[in-house]
């Protein structure tokens, strides 16, 4: 255990807390004005989806498009608990609520789809993305195509900030565990990967079930910083959204996603005017980038720093006691 | 039982545009095997061109129609030769990433030069019906479904007896062996993109006549319904395509009719997945083992 203090963790933590009280600084005395402060709220929104959406599709290398579905069963289940328990208790059940559905219905849905191989896969959760969105569409509870409006703002920068951290923690380890290790083994060459003994939809099961939890965590964050949860939210276009800051940061590369979500929400609050030509920018960039560096501006490389703390030890010290 | 002939007919007119979709995606995916992303949005382009020719040009409506395929199939050369062909000994995942930047392209262009609200497709064809034994009969699904069973043999004779079809049968199967017995595989692909987005274009003035509402996401769901119409049937094999688009209608018509219009698209999606678990060659496809 005493290795979890070694010089980069220690950094790191420091990095961490700095830029947290930094923020926290400059937002309780509205240095960061309220309009700043909701793009703020969005950029760590989008890492959190981003980094959920990376681990399927740049460390598996499974193309998923039903991202924004995994997101709308956790905007709805806290929008439907806060609207009886409008409190941060209520929030944290509702995400509870939202983790549980979104587990068993990417379970049910991984299960049989991720045995496809690349194409089909896409086009599968395509539609699974879909038939969530028409689900909710068609439901009581959810209130239709009006959905749900009037939830309490409960979105502040600590919370934002702790998910991002735990998001950012939870699947840099991920990518580095064992497990971690079999998923970009698939995405290299998955006959080699299945000759190495390795049980290739297993993992694409475990790596699929990892992203839609944390887009359902994503989409509770949402709900509570945009008070409304409508189906047309979690569109297709939502997927796609971040599916372009994925492959801007680099398929496989987390720290680029964070990057790319940063400078992507940067561009927007730029080009807020021109909402149409930003869409045709970002298509043309997809294209662009595919062609020319495929795997994306920063490729499967991480930052050179290590941001954030390594608990390879602590992965170690856990697996010697399973065995 | 006249309500039941009522869907099929409707069934039989929608999935005729279906069909004519599906085989796009059908003979694209059978040639360079690329799911086409964009040819939703390349089924929307038509329709928008076949608005314009009427509206603005003033053209007649078959010579409309005829143009709107032509401007539409250079599209689909454009889509192949920019974006597609640089891509062709690329990752699946790269080429499907890009096929989705070019149908968020196209969307979002249309969208900027027309704007989102919805227009409506010029009725050049009088609303006139038909009633025997019962059954009520649209001109325009009749003409629906005439026009899109022609093309359908159009396309069966040019892939079946023509050289440019013996050529594409032949680049599906193996690119290097072609190309070594004198076919000229660029040029045959691109000429597959065009024959498969000028039939988009010919899908989509149908839609406009039959739903009116033309605007820029039309696309989407009737170009994910033609997908899995293609994969129904069986993806890459032109028949299968047409057996596709004929079921996924019949199916949508029919769960629209006895059910709720609001699950006929679930239902559609969840055949997808169905097909895929059970099925994924397709009605006609033969189970291909994977080569290491």
């Amino acid at each position: 255990m005493k290795n979890v203090l070694n010089r980069k963790n220690i950094i790191s933590v420091i990095i961490l807390v700095t830029i947290f009280f930094v923020f926290n600084y400059l937002i309780s005395n509205r240095i960061i004005t309220p309009y700043y402060r909701t793009v703020i709220y969005w950029v760590g929104i989008y890492i959190i989806l981003g980094l959920g959406l990376n681990i399927i599709i740049g460390i598996t290398g499974q193309l998923s498009l039903g991202h924004a579905g995994f997101m709308s069963l956790g905007a709805y289940s806290a929008a439907i608990i806060l609207a009886t328990n409008p409190t941060l208790t209520g929030l944290f059940i509702g995400m509870g609520v939202g983790i549980l559905i979104s587990l068993a219905v990417s379970f049910v849905v991984a299960m049989p789809t991720l045995r496809l191989k690349g194409d089909y896969l896409a086009i599968a959760t395509l539609g699974v993305g879909e038939i969530i969105r028409i689900i909710i569409l068609s439901m009581k509870i959810t209130n239709g195509a009006s959905g749900i409006s009037n939830i309490k703002m409960l979105m502040t920068w600590p919370l934002i900030f702790s998910f991002v951290v735990l998001a950012m923690f939870l699947s840099i380890n991920f990518k580095k565990s064992a497990i971690g290790r079999a998923c970009i083994s698939i995405k290299e060459d998955e006959i080699a990967a299945e000759a190495m003994g390795i049980n290739t939809t297993k993992y694409k099961v475990i790596a699929f079930m990892f992203g839609a939890v944390l887009a359902s965590v994503a989409g509770s964050l949402f709900a509570v910083t945009y008070y409304v949860v409508k189906p047309e939210s979690f569109g297709v276009n939502t997927s796609i959204n971040i599916l372009i800051i994925v492959v801007f940061g680099g398929l496989g590369s987390l720290s680029g996603t964070i990057i790319a979500t940063f400078f992507i929400g940067f561009v927007n609050m730029m080009l807020q005017p021109y909402a149409e030509m930003r869409m045709i920018l970002y298509a043309l960039v997809l294209i662009i980038v595919m062609i020319f560096r495929p795997q994306g501006l920063m490729g499967s490389k991480e930052v050179a720093l290590n941001v954030f703390p390594d608990f390879k030890k602590l992965f170690k010290f856990r697996k010697e006691k399973k065995a | 039982m006249s309500q039941f002939l009522q869907q099929v007919i409707n069934g039989l007119s929608i999935g005729s545009v279906y069909a004519l979709i599906a085989l796009g995606y059908t003979m694209v995916y059978g040639i360079i095997k690329l799911i086409n992303f964009a040819h939703g949005d390349i089924f929307m382009f038509g329709t928008y061109v076949g608005m314009l020719s009427i509206t603005v040009l003033h053209l007649p409506f078959p010579i409309a129609f005829i143009v709107a395929m032509a401007v539409t199939a250079l599209l689909g050369v454009i889509i192949e030769r920019v974006a597609y062909k640089p891509l062709r000994k690329s990752t699946k995942t790269a080429a499907l990433i890009t096929a989705i930047g070019v149908s968020f392209l196209i969307q979002n262009s249309v969208l900027a030069v027309m704007g989102a609200n919805i227009d409506a497709f010029p009725q050049v064809i009088e609303n006139r019906y038909y009633d025997f034994l019962g059954v009520r009969v649209n001109l325009i699904q009749m003409i629906i479904f005439f026009t899109s069973i022609s093309l359908m043999f159009i396309l069966q004779f040019i892939v079946r007896k023509t050289k440019l079809g013996r050529a594409m049968r032949s680049v599906a199967v193996d690119k290097d062996a072609s190309a070594l017995m004198g076919v000229n595989v660029d040029n045959t692909i691109t000429i597959t993109f065009a024959i498969g987005s000028a039939l988009a274009a010919a899908a989509g003035i149908m839609v406009g006549l039959y739903y009116i509402k033309v605007y820029p996401f039309m696309g989407f769901a009737p170009g994910l319904k033609a997908f899995v119409a293609a994969v129904f049937g069986g993806i890459g094999i032109i028949p299968g395509a047409m057996i596709g688009g004929f079921s996924i209608g019949l199916i949508e018509t029919m769960v629209a009719g006895y059910g709720s219009t609001l699950y006929k698209d679930a239902v559609v999606y969840g055949i997808l997945i169905l097909i895929l678990l059970v099925k994924p060659s397709g009605l006609l496809g033969k189970n291909v083992k994977e080569k290491v």
